[in-house]
């Protein structure tokens, strides 16, 4: 049972058993309400409200209305870093989902060596976050790096990917679909969820292997395609460190790797024009919420459930 | 797990496959005896082309994590020359150059990792679990909704809170130190655990608590002496998680700490590609593998509990 299965899950439900335990839920909950009013609640209001002011840190905030708004419209580097967020995040996620689903299909039906193949391709999903993989990354893409060494054998003059403009967001795509292991872990336990006498009934009315791929894992694997799908775009929106450890920190080169998230920090934390940050951040929200809402929308043409 | 059980599956289901096919009259009887030995054979070589392929896929995606093990052993000149494995010359001076490369040596930076990640790992397990038995065993007053909140949460960009928080933690003077990595988790935001945790108490039997109740036992020791005891599956997960999550965060790191002595393990790294540039990538490589050690044995002892986490949840 997954987080969206969860959220889109028919409300009602058998509740109302017994007399509340209304005490002891505070007593439990405790941590998390101070937390969600602290840490989370508390600061999505007051960045809401920074968003509609010019704020620096040092000096109080001056309310400027729309103003943070309507500068992003105009800003350049913005847009710019919009169309390199929306690359990288709508090219490289099916890229990796498609990976994750391809080689979930290769190593299903519990055979040898699975549990191995599995750690193997997983391995990347758990480091490819760190610092130390993206600076592996930019060296290997680097001019005098491994790919180039690699093209070099075969007689190819390889270039700088990374300090390329038209390449560098291409190696980050590279690292994200590298990652493809967890989405796979997931897909291979949603493939062993279909029952086998599907595979079987189909096989004795005479139906062929690609006959029973199509007919009877696709339609049952679509609830697992749409949340893994759900979940690497929200997460791909977030990617940063990456893009700040391979360009050096400014999205370069000419803003080739800025992803929005980037830009925001160096806005928020660089130039501690925190208004402008704040108003990124909820539009960061807007896009990744309007996107999730799309995709439940679109979902009912396309997913299949079983119940 | 239940792959060591079926490993001959791939074997057996296509060579059971024809005979019980036969067993019905039409189409295929024809050649009883030699169709199947011919698949066998097909589906043999088949298996062995599939595991070549896979083997032969998995060595290029880790090829670059062993290059730059092997290139950590190398003098910086090999480095841009030998794109091969073994190297021709072994060195362990890059390990000693970058531990000593920063201001502090790098067992500092380690420590101040660790000291998060403990403090994370305690907040999380905590915090969450105490959460979790309020919205897998009370009734209460709009739980639907607070639980709906809660799940919203998980997906909340940090970048939404950041500069609030910035600001709360720089006018409680945190800034600097480890608060403001430590006191979010002791407060239970990270609610992805909180959720996986919910899942894991929701199928333990209630018929032990109502036992309990029974006997006298009030929510908090059902909570302490049969829920905790009982979900260690679960508790290693989260456990497991939060270290390797927490080992390689970055963001929060690197906007909460800008003193060189509270700088963690990421936040050193980075410092270190811009003060080195391209010129030392021997010692970088080194403690990049420094740092990427302990998740490697987190990986290695809890592959169990990652798969099952992101198996049931479906978050890496």
């Amino acid at each position: 049972m997954s987080v969206i299965q969860e959220l889109s899950r028919s409300r009602r439900s058998a509740s109302p058993r017994k007399k509340g335990d209304g005490r002891w839920a505070l007593f439990f909950l405790a941590p998390w309400f101070a937390g969600l009013a602290l840490i989370t609640a508390g600061p999505m209001g007051a960045s809401l409200y920074l968003s509609f002011t010019d704020y620096d840190l040092l000096s109080a905030p001056q309310w400027v209305g729309l103003e943070n708004y309507t500068r992003m419209f105009e800003d350049p580097r913005l847009l710019k870093s919009l169309g390199v967020t929306f690359t990288y995040v709508f090219v490289s996620v099916p890229l990796q989902l498609a990976a994750a689903l391809g080689l979930a299909l290769l190593l299903d039906k519990g055979m040898r060596g699975l549990a191995l193949y599995r750690s193997v391709y997983y391995l990347p999903s758990l480091l490819g976050g760190s610092v130390a993989i993206a600076i592996l990354w930019r060296q290997i893409f680097g001019a005098d790096g491994l790919v180039n060494q690699v093209l070099a054998l075969f007689g190819v003059q390889g270039q700088g990917w990374v300090s390329h403009p038209d390449y560098a967001l291409d190696t980050l795509m590279a690292l994200n679909v590298w990652t493809f292991g967890a989405p796979m872990v997931i897909f291979l336990a949603g493939l062993r969820q279909i029952p086998q006498m599907y595979y079987e009934a189909a096989s004795i009315d005479g139906a062929s292997r690609w006959r029973q791929f199509r007919s009877i894992t696709v339609p049952l694997l679509t609830p697992i395609i749409f949340f893994n799908l759900v979940l690497q775009l929200i997460e791909a929106f977030q990617s940063f460190t990456r893009a700040f450890v391979v360009s050096g920190g400014n999205g370069g080169p000419s803003d080739s790797t800025l992803l929005y998230t980037l830009y925001l920090y160096l806005k928020g934390f660089g130039s501690l024009d925190m208004g402008y940050a704040s108003a990124m951040a909820w539009f960061l929200l807007l896009i990744i919420g309007g996107m999730t809402v799309v995709n439940f929308l679109a979902s009912k043409y396309w997913v299949f459930y079983d119940d | 797990m239940t792959d060591a059980s079926t490993p001959t599956r791939t074997a057996t289901s296509t060579a059971v496959l024809p005979p019980s096919g036969s067993d019905r009259p039409p189409p295929e009887d024809r050649r009883p005896i030699v169709r199947p030995r011919g698949r066998h054979l097909r589906a043999r070589i088949g298996s062995v082309l599939k595991h070549a392929g896979l083997i032969a896929f998995g060595f290029v995606m880790l090829y670059p994590l062993l290059w730059m093990l092997a290139s950590s052993f190398k003098p910086n000149a090999l480095i841009f020359r030998e794109p091969g494995l073994i190297p021709t010359d072994i060195d362990l001076s890059n390990y000693t150059d970058g531990w000593n490369a920063l201001l502090h040596p790098f067992s500092h930076y380690l420590i101040n990792s660790a000291l998060v990640v403990l403090g994370s790992l305690l907040g999380n397990l905590l915090s969450c679990s105490l959460a979790a038995y309020a919205f897998a065993r009370l009734e209460f007053k709009g739980k639907r909704l607070w639980f709906a909140v809660m799940l919203m949460s998980i997906m909340l960009p940090i970048h939404v809170v950041i500069v609030p928080q910035y600001v709360l933690f720089s006018q409680l003077e945190w800034i600097n130190t480890f608060l403001p990595l430590i006191v979010p988790k002791l407060l239970a935001t990270d609610a992805f655990f909180i959720f996986l945790m919910v899942q894991f108490f929701r199928g333990i039997p209630r018929e032990l608590d109502e036992a309990a109740t029974l006997d006298g036992a009030n929510h908090l020791r059902i909570y302490l002496q049969i829920m905790l005891p009982l979900s260690m599956p679960a508790l290693a997960t989260t456990a497991i998680f939060t270290f390797i999550w927490t080992w390689n965060d970055f963001f929060s790191q690197l906007i909460f700490l800008t003193r060189p002595e509270m700088y963690t393990v990421p936040i050193a790294l980075r410092t270190f590609v811009d003060s080195t540039g391209n010129s030392s990538w021997g010692s970088l490589f080194a403690m990049s593998i420094v740092s990427l050690i302990p998740v490697f044995i987190a990986f290695l002892f809890g592959q169990k509990y990652l798969v099952k986490g992101i198996a049931t949840t479906g978050i890496k």
